[in-house]
């Protein structure tokens, strides 16, 4: 196989596997969502928001590596942007989902 | 080796978000997926920062400084604004895929052509497109919810509306397709800004005509795009945990956006195309009725006789920020022994679980937040509907006008109830624009003003009346 050929079958091996990912990941998805309590829909949303910020992945190298410095600025941004769901999804939804309680705050409403 | 200790963070960063959307599932482990959360999160950060290749570390430290800086404030928001939060984070979500694919796209351009197979193309310009639609989309979506000045409220329609954007997004798609098939030609590096421009406009166009009733699944759908533009990074960077995490957040998208499709019985594609606002003027006018209205003393000595009352909450609940109000209402009943719950609608407010976060907020135990199925059962039973701030949710026209734009959707069964009151704060039909047949029935009576007002006037009557000084 010359290196152009390798070159050539190596992304399409990797194509399949990452389909293959995506697809079950999907699936595992659905079925963990399903089951979320519908109390929650908003917290989900926000803790959805936060882990999809994984694109803080893609940025980090692209914003770090020794590529052009025009890249690295759009990777710069979008670190930026993902850095900020990250820390407002998480924090946000941390803070919703302390109010949920089962019992109200003791001392008052004097329920019998 | 360093390559195989960062896979297999990714990897436990993987088993960790699944943990957390797992956890999740019920309100009493809800925090600690908080904790897996950003434990994959955190493993994730410091292993793709471990990499040899990240070389500049100023500009990661300064840009995660920026992130924190800006991310903390948008955390604190009061809970009524939680739907534009959402929308402006799905708006940097989406920005993030966009920019990174552009990134990549003229990175390999310039340095490996040989890396821009079909299949990654095809990547790029997915993760482009829906990336740069997710922003612009989600930002009108914010501006809309947060009422910004110049973004207008009411869902806006003109001739041909459909016609033109999927006329803009089929020649976004036709570029895509000229730049997978030939994506180093002279003319590519001049053409990908293009579609760029066109993602950016559609996702414009495509939340205009689209009014607040709709909202929650508007959230919804571009949450799923997000998780999808991150999906396509993934592919796009060759990196399973970004796929893996992308698709738990498209599928929670796409399962939220069912569930509120279902809960106005209504179909994504009528949602995006329908332009709900258009069908509604036609219906406003009719023969005049006549509205009951009752005082606050009356009102209170109705709940006072009741031995089981339920409130509908709805968004001018979150509007009129009435749910501590409310909490107020709900101990002054509880403690006369009157068995109180919460009738919630998944579509009432502006986002999927939208009021019982405001109800939780206000310390209202979750136990008490009944979901529509389970309530409607109780309804014949209940002493006294209290509605509060919602409108379409408990408009019986759902059930019985055909020509109703909401024909169709299920509702709370308010009508059931012996005694109804509605707390409006005008005459005007709510946001969807029809009038509301509940209003007139023979058991119904109205509260007009402010929530806010009105449930601490009522609560005010019951705690002066109740032999407590």
């Amino acid at each position: 196989m010359t290196p152009i050929e390798a070159a050539a079958a190596a992304p399409a091996a990797d194509f399949w596997g990452q389909l293959y990912v995506f697809v079950l990941a999907s699936f595992i998805g659905l079925g963990v969502i399903r089951r979320v309590s519908r109390l929650l829909h908003t917290p989900l949303m926000s803790i959805t928001n936060a882990i999809s910020a994984i694109a803080v992945v893609g940025s980090i190298i692209v914003t770090g590596a020794d590529y052009p410095r025009p890249i690295r600025v759009l990777g710069a941004i979008a670190l930026f942007a993902s850095m900020t769901n990250i820390v407002s999804g998480f924090l946000i939804t941390d803070r919703m989902l302390k109010m949920f309680k089962t019992d109200t705050r003791p001392g008052e409403g004097g329920r019998s | 080796m360093i390559h195989g200790l960062v896979q297999l963070a990714y990897i436990v960063a993987t088993g960790l978000f699944v943990f957390a959307l797992h956890w999740m599932n019920t309100p009493a482990t809800a925090r600690r997926g908080v904790f897996a959360g950003v434990g994959g999160m955190a493993l994730a950060i410091a292993a793709t920062w471990a990499q040899p290749e990240v070389v500049h570390h100023l500009w990661i430290i300064l840009a995660l400084a920026a992130g924190v800086a800006v991310g903390v404030p948008l955390s604190r928001v009061p809970l009524t604004a939680v739907p534009q939060r959402t929308a402006l984070s799905h708006a940097f979500g989406g920005l993030a895929a966009g920019l990174v694919g552009t990134a990549k796209y003229y990175l390999w351009l310039g340095e490996g052509p040989e890396n821009l197979t079909v299949f990654r193309m095809i990547a790029i310009i997915v993760e482009i497109i829906l990336g740069f639609l997710t922003f612009t989309g989600s930002l009108m979506a914010a501006g809309k919810l947060q009422e910004v000045k110049w973004v207008p409220q009411r869902p806006v329609t003109y001739p041909l509306q459909n016609v033109t954007n999927l006329a803009l997004l089929g020649i976004a798609v036709v570029v895509g397709v000229a730049l997978v098939l030939s994506p180093t030609a002279a003319w590519a590096p001049a053409v990908f800004p293009v579609i760029i421009v066109l993602a950016l406009a559609f996702g414009v166009l495509l939340i205009i005509p689209i009014g607040g009733a709709d909202m929650p699944t508007v959230i919804a759908i571009l949450n799923a795009y997000a998780g999808l533009s991150a999906v396509a990074m993934g592919f796009v960077l060759d990196n399973k945990l970004l796929i893996t995490a992308g698709a738990l957040d498209g599928s929670s998208g796409l399962i939220l956006a069912v569930i509120m499709c279902k809960a106005m019985n209504r179909s994504f594609a009528n949602v995006l195309f329908g332009a709900f606002g258009q069908v509604q003027q036609a219906k406003a006018s009719g023969e005049e009725k006549v509205y009951k209205s009752e005082s606050i003393e009356g009102a209170g000595q109705v709940l006072e006789q009741a031995s089981q009352v339920v409130i509908i909450p709805g968004y001018g609940m979150a509007v009129a920020q009435a749910q501590h109000k409310v909490r107020e209402l709900y101990d002054q009943l509880k403690k006369r022994g009157i068995g109180v719950k919460f009738a919630i609608h998944p579509v009432a407010g502006r986002m999927p679980g939208h009021m019982n976060v405001l109800l939780a907020e206000a310390d209202i135990p979750y136990t008490d937040l009944v979901e529509m199925d389970e309530i409607n059962a109780d309804m014949p039973q209940t002493d006294v509907a209290l509605v509060v701030g919602a409108n379409d949710v408990v408009n019986p026209a759902a059930r019985t006008e055909k020509t109703s734009p909401i024909y169709g959707m299920p509702i709370i069964d308010a009508d059931k109830a012996r005694t109804v009151f509605a707390i409006k704060r005008s005459k005007n039909p709510g946001f969807a624009g029809i009038d509301n047949e509940l209003y007139f029935s023979d058991k119904t009576w109205m509260l007009f003003g402010d929530a806010k007002n009105v449930i601490g006037d009522l609560v005010k009557q019951l705690s002066g009346g109740s032999g407590l000084h």
